[in-house]
């Protein structure tokens, strides 16, 4: 995670700087926000004098006079401040929902522009987290918490003032609880945060047993180690009982400390106060009021405050993704006469036509320290099939990544139809290739939302054609819907040779001039194999394609075999040659053909 | 789930009862002083304004007492009104007294309720935990991992607040309801009417409305998944996207979602803020009937000031709590729905020894007699599969995908089990029914295809059959499985954390370390069910090599489709589709005519042939 070591803690005012740019859009919330708070709270303070006026006024005087007057105001003030609790919760939740949402927008469509090593270098994980979690915090961050530190803040503010205007002595005694308990909160606050936080990494942790114990139980039955799981397992969760205990225990000291010193503030007001309510209960009251109502404002100020703290985090990181540029850009020139990846200008795009050629191609993984192409040439007309070979996790798709200008070379250059990707916009060059994954990925929606996914405009008879091209006509006819059947999240209602069927149609539907093929390893049945490896000769067929091959039996007709390993290029040529040459693709091609055969003898 | 929509049956609705009760073992008495707790804070809680009123009324305005005899008592002690309002001071004191009885019961009653609810949240976690590595893999094998995941997790969290937030907190609610209603009648009950009269309306209508907002709720948390799940999608599909160009389409999609899960919160913000406002009038009423009409029957002179205050305080405490009950009765509802899925696996049969039990010695000849199985609800994959196998030799199987060699060892360990009528599987006479199920697996070293490493380092993972497995043996193990070379290149050695799954190693590696650890085990029978796969050809030589020298008293049973790995075996099984077509040793069989003969000809005459080709 090179990106990530700059140090936190370097954004001023708590990274807020950040976040304004986004608010702007909600000036009118968020002055209804502010606003709404700062009345509510005057509505707030407000109530205790109308007591006070009750008990001074018409039971102190034995008198009812205004007593309509009197109900009416107080009616007033109520509705008026629930229509200003109202308007300002309306505003607080418009600003949260939509800077949460803008957000993530942004964020989202930042993702799609930025490179793979950005990709390579943080986990799917991390990056989810920053654009469905981080928005979600900073988005109650600049609505509610600003909400309930205005009101809060604006309470205590008021409340001093009216004390101190009505009795300057009293008011200041009562004041001077404030400080000590500000502090005590402040205390508790900080290790109540470091207390949550490992409570939510045991929880997780805990979550995580549950996991391994169940995906996991076929192993640890045959290891027999079920008791040792349990005791584990048990120990983890008395850890999280005592932690938690603990947790309670500095909550329960954080309430003791608010209660105690309301009451001491109560207490002081009878103590110093008590004469006046022999002539002004009513003020002794109102004193009263004040005195508990002002503890619980105090500790919701203190908890957004430690909640600005956690929030900065999450600014910093989010900040951080929207500022990182991605490594393969298209230059000032070509988006202007390409158009970006969203709004492409397609008028000004020439044809495809599908040459490839490497010319003294060095290439470095941005997050790599090795060399993985040196000074590499490789010319790949169009037509050409190419078929790149090797071990298991050898380096086999650095090329595909190249041609596809998912990463650039660090030296010489890739030319598409005789000329340097670089100028041209990456989405002219990626609407021209067609990729099939290894893993296949669909997405959740329909077969053929999925389908369509190359090609929008396809019609139903090329659907039909593709389908029946690489022989999946029978797995959408077997689907309950048909081609409008759901796949599920990540297409996980389909098997695994369905998916890898699906995914090859869809190539076809968007008929591509370039064809990537991270061919299947994955454990399919042998009828399900015969055809994918009929749809993968189909669908190579006039195509310039690049097949990252598992399977050795798939490349003897290619034109070029590149062979891998140690993420270099070591062998190069055609089957006949490399098998002569009784080198590593020898070695690698008799093991397969073996197991190969094996397996169709076994059925 | 089916049970979920049933009827809940007598039997169900009492096991459930009985499983609470199980799982209260331990918490109970923590609640209870939890409880005690909370009426002892709510008490504390109404007396502080009775000092009040005491102080004002009748210490400082002189008026005279109507006191139940105690408090009257009390007072005297102290010197009585007069006394005490010269030395008010003497009455602050109580109330921080009052005060700090308060804070104390409500410290003990959040540390009580704590105790109580993780008691009982490990109490749940450990059974279930404990309950499902005894489930028969049977069990395993048919119910997805996300939703017991889910059963073990939130539905956990959600029965835990049911007993500690929402009945601790129903109760505490009534105990200050009734408490304040004392009080406060003692002192005017025609106010005490007018003030309660709008407390029925605020409960119901908080009822009313969470339980309707509930499914709004829902709707919204089921949006936000399906948002996140598109992200999560995108960002694991990058690939495709960029291939095919689609950033534009992506970002379509992706804020058409976000714009109408934002929608459902917008739609979400009237009835909630008028849901609030409205409460707050509805409160501020309350007070505002206790202001006015307090005046009026101070004037009248049926109350007396400090009455009038000790009222408005009670109606001050009884705010939130009032507003919350309604919220807490509607949201109990959630937690039947839990403890019915919790239930279901508990309800769940453990794995149990229907036989005699018995340590038989393992070191002895295995049989197969007339073995015939089928999954549950599929159709039978084994046919009458009957075979020998000698002590200390080793055993080839050689078979096609869903030829029934892996259930042949599944059988064997007991994973499954036989069904009456399916034949016998015997360890030296013993039928395995009738062996302990620990003391068999125990004895039985078996290696996966695709082996499960735990999150742990991988010395942990070698040595997790044992306590504190010393490290020589680890790394014994470890040398023998050709994994010791390659664990000491890793920066950490054999402290590296195998991340979840196994991530961080390759497949081969894996499956050295799942032979490793079984090689810890020292077991008399070994099997290896294709767990050489993803090793190269020189190092599973090199493995079989080691096996042979160290472990060469063991019985071995090999599933491969290597003849290389299979030629040295002392006997070879060819299974094709759950039936033994032949059987004998390498030199019997590659003379056979069968398919092995078929077999040892393509892969030893392969590398010529194709070679000339």
């Amino acid at each position: 995670m090179k990106q990530e070591t700059s140090k936190q803690n370097n954004l001023k005012f708590f990274g807020i700087g950040k976040v304004i740019p986004y608010l702007k859009k909600y000036r009118k919330a968020m002055l209804g926000l502010v606003l709404g708070s700062l009345v509510g709270s005057l509505v707030d303070i407000g109530v205790p004098l109308f007591q006070r006026y009750a008990l001074n006024h018409f039971i102190g005087e034995g008198t009812l006079d205004t007593i309509v007057w009197f109900v009416l105001l107080y009616l007033l003030l109520i509705c008026g401040g629930a229509l200003v609790s109202y308007y300002s919760t309306m505003c607080s939740m418009q600003v949260e929902v939509g800077v949460d949402r803008d957000l993530r927008n942004r964020a989202f469509s930042h993702l799609q522009t930025l490179s793979f090593s950005y990709y390579n270098q943080n986990s799917v994980g991390y990056i989810h987290s920053r654009v469905m979690s981080d928005t979600q915090r900073i988005g109650g961050l600049v609505s509610w918490t600003l909400l309930d530190s205005i009101w809060q803040g604006g309470y205590v503010v008021g409340a001093v003032v009216v004390m101190l205007v009505i009795n300057l002595r009293l008011a200041l005694l009562v004041i001077a609880v404030l400080p000590l308990t500000v502090l005590l909160f402040s205390l508790f606050q900080r290790k109540l945060t470091r207390a949550n936080r490992e409570i939510r990494e045991l929880n997780s942790q805990i979550t995580g047993n549950f996991n391994e114990g169940i995906t996991g139980a076929r192993t640890i039955k045959t290891l027999v180690i079920e008791k040792k799981m349990e005791r584990s397992f048990v120990a983890d969760t008395a850890t999280m009982r005592r932690k938690s205990v603990g947790a309670a225990r500095l909550r329960g000291f954080f309430a003791v400390t608010m209660n105690f010193a309301s009451s001491l503030a109560l207490a002081i007001v009878l103590w110093k106060g008590g004469v006046i309510a022999k002539t002004q209960i009513g003020t002794f009251s109102m004193f009263m009021s004040y005195a508990q109502g002002m503890m619980e404002p105090v500790r919701w100020l203190v908890d957004a405050i430690s909640d600005l703290i956690t929030t900065q985090v999450n600014i910093e990181r989010l900040s951080r993704l929207l500022e990182t540029k991605p490594d393969v850009r298209d230059s000032d020139a070509v988006i202007a006469l390409y158009g970006d990846s969203f709004e492409p200008k397609r008028e000004n795009w020439e044809a495809l036509r599908g040459d490839i050629r490497f010319e003294d191609v060095s290439f470095q993984y941005p997050d790599g320290d090795e060399k993985i192409l040196e000074h590499f040439d490789l010319d790949i007309p169009f037509g050409t099939n190419v078929a790149i070979v090797g071990e298991t996790g050898a380096g086999k798709s650095t090329l595909a990544n190249l041609i596809c200008r998912f990463y650039e070379p660090t030296e010489g250059r890739v030319l598409i139809d005789g000329r340097d990707a670089r100028e041209r916009s990456q989405l002219w060059l990626h609407s021209a290739i067609g990729y099939v994954l290894q893993t296949p990925h669909l997405f959740s929606g329909t077969v053929r939302e999925n389908l369509l996914y190359g090609n929008p405009n396809a019609t139903q008879e090329q659907i039909d054609r593709a389908l029946e091209l690489v022989s999946a006509t029978d797995v959408v006819a077997k689907l309950e819907k048909g081609l409008d059947t759901d796949v599920g999240e990540g297409g996980d209602m389909l098997s695994t040779g369905e998916k890898q069927l699906i995914s090859f149609a869809r190539a076809i539907l968007a008929d591509p001039r370039i064809l990537v093929l991270d061919e299947a390893t994955a454990s399919v049945d042998t009828i399900t194999e015969q055809k994918i490896q009929a749809a993968i000769d189909t669908i190579i067929r006039g195509r310039t394609s690049i097949v990252i091959a598992h399977r050795l039996s798939t490349v003897r007709n290619a034109d070029v075999i590149l062979v891998v390993k140690d993420g270099k290029i070591v062998e190069r040529g055609r089957h006949e040659e490399l098998m002569r040459a009784r080198g590593t693709y020898y070695r690698l091609y008799t093991r397969q053909y073996e197991d190969e055969a094996t397996s169709s003898l076994l059925g | 789930m089916e049970t979920e929509t049933k009827k809940k049956t007598k039997e169900e609705k009492s096991f459930q009862r009985k499983l609470l009760w199980r799982f209260l073992k331990g918490s109970k008495l923590f609640f209870i002083i939890s409880m005690l707790t909370a009426a002892v804070a709510a008490l504390a809680d109404m007396v502080s304004p009775q000092i009040i009123r005491m102080a004002v009324d009748n210490a400082l305005g002189g008026k005279e007492a109507d006191l139940p005899a105690y408090v009257q008592a009390l007072v005297d002690r102290f010197g009585g009104f007069s006394y005490l309002g010269e030395h008010i001071w003497i009455m602050a004191v109580a109330i921080l007294i009052v005060a700090g009885v308060k804070v104390l019961a409500q410290y003990c009653f959040r540390v009580y309720n704590t105790k109580g609810a993780e008691t009982l949240t490990k109490t749940m976690r450990d059974q279930l935990f404990g309950h499902i590595e005894r489930l028969p893999y049977a069990w395993h094998a048919r119910h997805r991992t996300g939703d017991i995941i889910q059963r073990c997790t939130s539905d956990i969290d959600t029965m835990k607040r049911f007993v500690s937030e929402q009945m601790t907190s129903i109760f505490r609610i009534l105990v200050l309801l009734a408490l304040s209603l004392g009080f406060m009648i003692s002192m005017n009950w025609k106010l005490t009417l007018i003030a309660m009269a709008p407390v029925p309306w605020i409960i119901l209508r908080s009822f009313y409305f969470h339980k309707k907002i509930g499914a709004a709720f829902l709707d919204c948390d089921e949006n936000e998944g399906k948002l996140s799940a598109m992200a999560q999608e995108n960002l694991t599909g990058v690939r495709v996207v960029r291939a095919f160009g689609r950033e534009r389409y992506e970002k379509d999609r992706f804020e058409a979602q976000n714009e109408y899960y934002t929608s459902l919160w917008m739609k979400l913000a009237r009835p909630m803020s008028r849901f609030w406002s409205v409460s707050d009038v509805l409160s501020g009423i309350q007070i505002m009937l206790i202001v006015v009409f307090g005046s009026v029957y101070c004037i009248r002179g049926e109350m007396l000031p400090g009455a009038y205050i000790a009222f408005l305080s009670y109606g001050a405490i009884m705010t939130w709590p009032i507003r919350m009950l309604g919220r807490m009765i509607s949201e109990m509802s959630k937690a039947g729905v839990s403890i019915d899925r919790v239930a279901y696996i508990m309800e769940a049969e453990e794995e149990q020894e229907h036989g005699l039990a018995l340590a038989a010695p393992m070191d002895r000849d295995i049989a197969f007699e007339h073995v015939s199985f089928g999954y549950e609800g599929s159709p039978e994959i084994l046919h009458d599969v009957s075979f020998t196998m000698q002590a200390g030799t080793t055993l080839g199987i050689l078979g096609g995908t869903g030829s029934g060699k892996s259930t042949m060892m599944l059988l064997l360990d007991k994973l499954y089990e036989l069904p009456e009528g399916g034949g016998r599987i015997t360890i030296g006479g013993v039928d395995v029914k009738d062996i302990e199920t620990g003391h068999l697996r125990k004895n039985i070293a078996m290696v996966l295809q695709e082996p499960y490493l735990f999150s742990r380092s991988i010395a942990e993972n070698i040595g997790i059959t044992e306590q504190d497995m010393p490290m020589e043996r680890i790394r014994e193990a470890a040398s023998a499985a050709c994994l010791d070379e390659t664990v000491e290149s890793f920066q950490k050695g054999y402290d590296t954390f195998v991340g979840e799954r196994g991530v961080t190693l390759s497949g081969g590696q894996k499956q050295r370390a799942a032979i490793a650890r079984a090689l810890t085990q020292k077991a008399p029978i070994m099997i290896l069910d294709d767990s050489l796969s993803a090793v190269d050809t020189e190092t599973d030589a090199r493995i079989r090599g080691a096996l042979e020298a160290r472990f060469g008293s063991a019985s071995i049973l090999l599933i491969s489709h290597r003849i290389t790995t299979l030629s040295k075996a002392d006997k070879i099984l060819v299974l094709d589709h759950g039936r033994i077509v032949e059987q004998g040793s390498h030199d019997e069989l590659r003379q056979a005519g069968g398919i092995y003969q078929k077999i040892c000809e393509i892969q030893s005459g392969s590398a010529e042939e194709v070679a000339t080709a």
